[in-house]
């Protein structure tokens, strides 16, 4: 559905996007993370045809977002990052605007901005000035005018920053709720967002792309091994050297903060192997008692961090 | 080129004109001056009426008692320079004020061509343009219920005007397009203006070949011409083509604007 290939983007001497190649399916919801200044929204602005790359080739629905910026606009909804409206104007006639200008038939632009205006929770401001509304509306109409034409493809710059939580919530909700019959593209700084709604992570830095995976697997290939942290009460050093020796483990850390009867203490093992249920059996044959058993797999902020920080 | 969009966007940018004011505030002003200029303009005229009675000399100086050439003719003069100062006021908003708030942007990531944008606003700038100069006919209006002018000179002398502000608004289109800065966009179209305005006096100064060629290029040497009635197809050439130029710049900075 998009294709972006060996992109390069010059700002004068500074290079915005550095050789940056990906692409996505129809259906996929794509986050794009990446520090403030990594080129995320150069990217956005090169897909929805605001401006030309330097060189490299981006397509859109299979047209090139160079020589056919029309029909490639024809098929996404942009929301970019500053939400830029016409505050002069009323919710209602800003959305049958952008309706219109999105090519859609006179007769169908009423209903399917009543229809979008309801799905965005718009209805309380539908008579308003944009000017006199809340950012979180504000949010909300953007969003709007992106989804008014029904779009194949939604690109959406840092949707839900500025919201308070609540708001974040209910948006994050509606571009789920969008998964499956959009192609979206978000791009973002805040992680969770990324693990609660992307298929698949794009992370870029100064230009470059670092990392790109399902956030799942992206954890699991910076963590490397998976890990265990078990709160055992019995004699430490006992314990410590007994959970050594069970198979597919293959480091134990002591917790500093260790008594005389009980410990915490991390087990690594590698990716692959379960060795749960011989830990319990060990400490069941032992008569030591178990406390806590909860694994720790790299989040993606570990990821994040991880591959953003290598680069220096 | 779609006819739909340009309509969208030339309703859009009618809402912002008259909704922030701008287009009453210029209007009103505008009318304000131009009355002034016309009220003294004919209080001089009926003075030196009086006179003429007591003095038959006076009668054939300077065709001084041609209404045309006393009243109508400097009307436009004037009508023209305060157009000069009021129209980079109407066209500084049009593309610097949408780069600034970055709904340019958004705009340009509808299926809509630059042309188009383009076009509309300027269709929309030159609306309020007609709006603001379509009022000053009551005064020559006055001057046929009061005296005896000749009307085709004031017929032409609105063409005039008419091309000189589309003109105008073509080259503030363009200097607007350059920035995102409205008072930048204002200060340039200011000088583009006076520099293509002023040109006529440097006329005197060059050789009658390069003076020929200045008074062509100039402004208002056009304009001249068909206030005295002169209905001249070079005149409207040149402006029709001045028009076009500007708004193919506009297109040109448009499109470099990208980076």
């Amino acid at each position: 559905m998009i294709a972006v290939e060996n992109l390069i983007k010059d700002y004068g001497s500074h290079r915005a996007i550095d050789d940056v190649s990906f692409s996505m399916e129809k259906g996929e919801i794509l986050g794009f993370l990446g520090p403030n200044g990594a080129g995320k929204t150069t990217m956005m602005r090169i897909l929805t045809c605001c401006m030309p790359a330097t060189s490299g080739r981006a397509t859109v629905a299979g047209y090139d977002c160079f020589d056919e910026p029309l029909e490639v606009r024809r098929r996404i909804g942009y929301l970019p990052e500053r939400v830029p409206l016409y505050d002069d104007m009323r919710v209602s006639d800003y959305l049958e605007f952008v309706a219109g200008m999105k090519g859609m038939t006179a007769s169908s632009v009423p209903d399917s901005v009543r229809q979008v205006a309801e799905n965005c929770g718009l209805s309380d401001v539908y008579g308003r000035r944009i000017g006199a509304i809340s950012r979180g509306y504000r949010q909300r109409v953007g969003l709007a005018q992106a989804l008014v034409n029904d779009p194949e493809i939604l690109i959406l710059d840092e949707p839900t920053v500025g919201l308070d939580p609540g708001q974040i919530k209910e948006i994050r909700a509606l571009i789920k709720d969008l998964s499956g019959r959009h192609t979206i593209i978000l791009s973002t700084h805040i992680l969770p967002e990324v693990s609660l709604l992307c298929s698949k992570v794009v992370i870029i830095n100064q230009g470059k792309l670092v990392a790109m995976d399902t956030p799942e697997n992206l954890g699991a290939q910076v963590g490397g091994s998976s890990r265990l942290l078990l709160h055992i009460g019995g004699p430490p050093e006992q314990v410590e050297t007994a959970l050594g020796q069970v198979s597919g483990v293959t480091s134990v850390q002591r917790d500093g903060t260790s008594q005389v009867d009980e410990c915490r203490f991390f087990v690594d093992f590698d990716q692959g192997q379960n060795p749960r249920k011989d830990l319990q059996a060990l400490i069941a044959e032992n008569n030591w008692e178990l406390m806590e058993m909860r694994s720790i797999s790299a989040s993606l902020e570990d990821v994040f961090i991880k591959l953003v920080t290598r680069e220096d | 080129m779609n006819i739909r969009s340009i309509g969208l966007i030339y309703r859009r940018e009618m809402g912002t004109y008259f909704s922030s004011y701008i287009a009453y505030v210029v209007i009103a002003m505008f009318l304000l001056v131009t009355g002034y200029f016309f009220y003294n303009l004919l209080a001089s005229f009926s003075v030196i009426s009086f006179q003429a009675q007591s003095n038959p000399m006076l009668e054939r100086q300077y065709n001084l008692l041609n209404i045309n050439e006393t009243v109508v003719r400097p009307l436009f003069g004037n009508i023209s320079i305060v157009m000069l100062l009021m129209t980079p006021l109407l066209t500084m908003r049009l593309i610097a004020e949408e780069r600034k708030s970055g709904t340019l942007e958004l705009l340009r990531s509808y299926p809509v061509s630059d042309i188009d944008i383009l076009l509309a606003k300027y269709f929309a700038c030159l609306t309020v343009f007609l709006a603001m100069i379509i009022p000053t006919i009551v005064y020559p209006v006055l001057l046929v219920i009061l005296g005896e002018p000749e009307i085709m000179p004031m017929v032409t002398g609105y063409l005039g005007l008419l091309l000189l502000g589309a003109t105008f608004i073509s080259i503030g289109l363009f200097t607007s397009s350059l920035t995102e800065n409205q008072i930048i966009a204002a200060a340039v179209s200011f000088g583009l203006l006076f520099c293509f305005w002023l040109l006529s006096y440097s006329i005197a100064f060059v050789s009658a070949d390069l003076g020929k060629f200045i008074g062509y290029i100039a402004l208002n040497e056009h304009l001249e011409s068909l206030a005295k009635g002169v209905l001249d197809s070079e005149d409207i050439i040149y402006y029709l083509g001045l028009i076009a130029l500007f708004i193919f710049l506009s297109l040109r900075s448009m499109e470099s604007r990208q980076w």
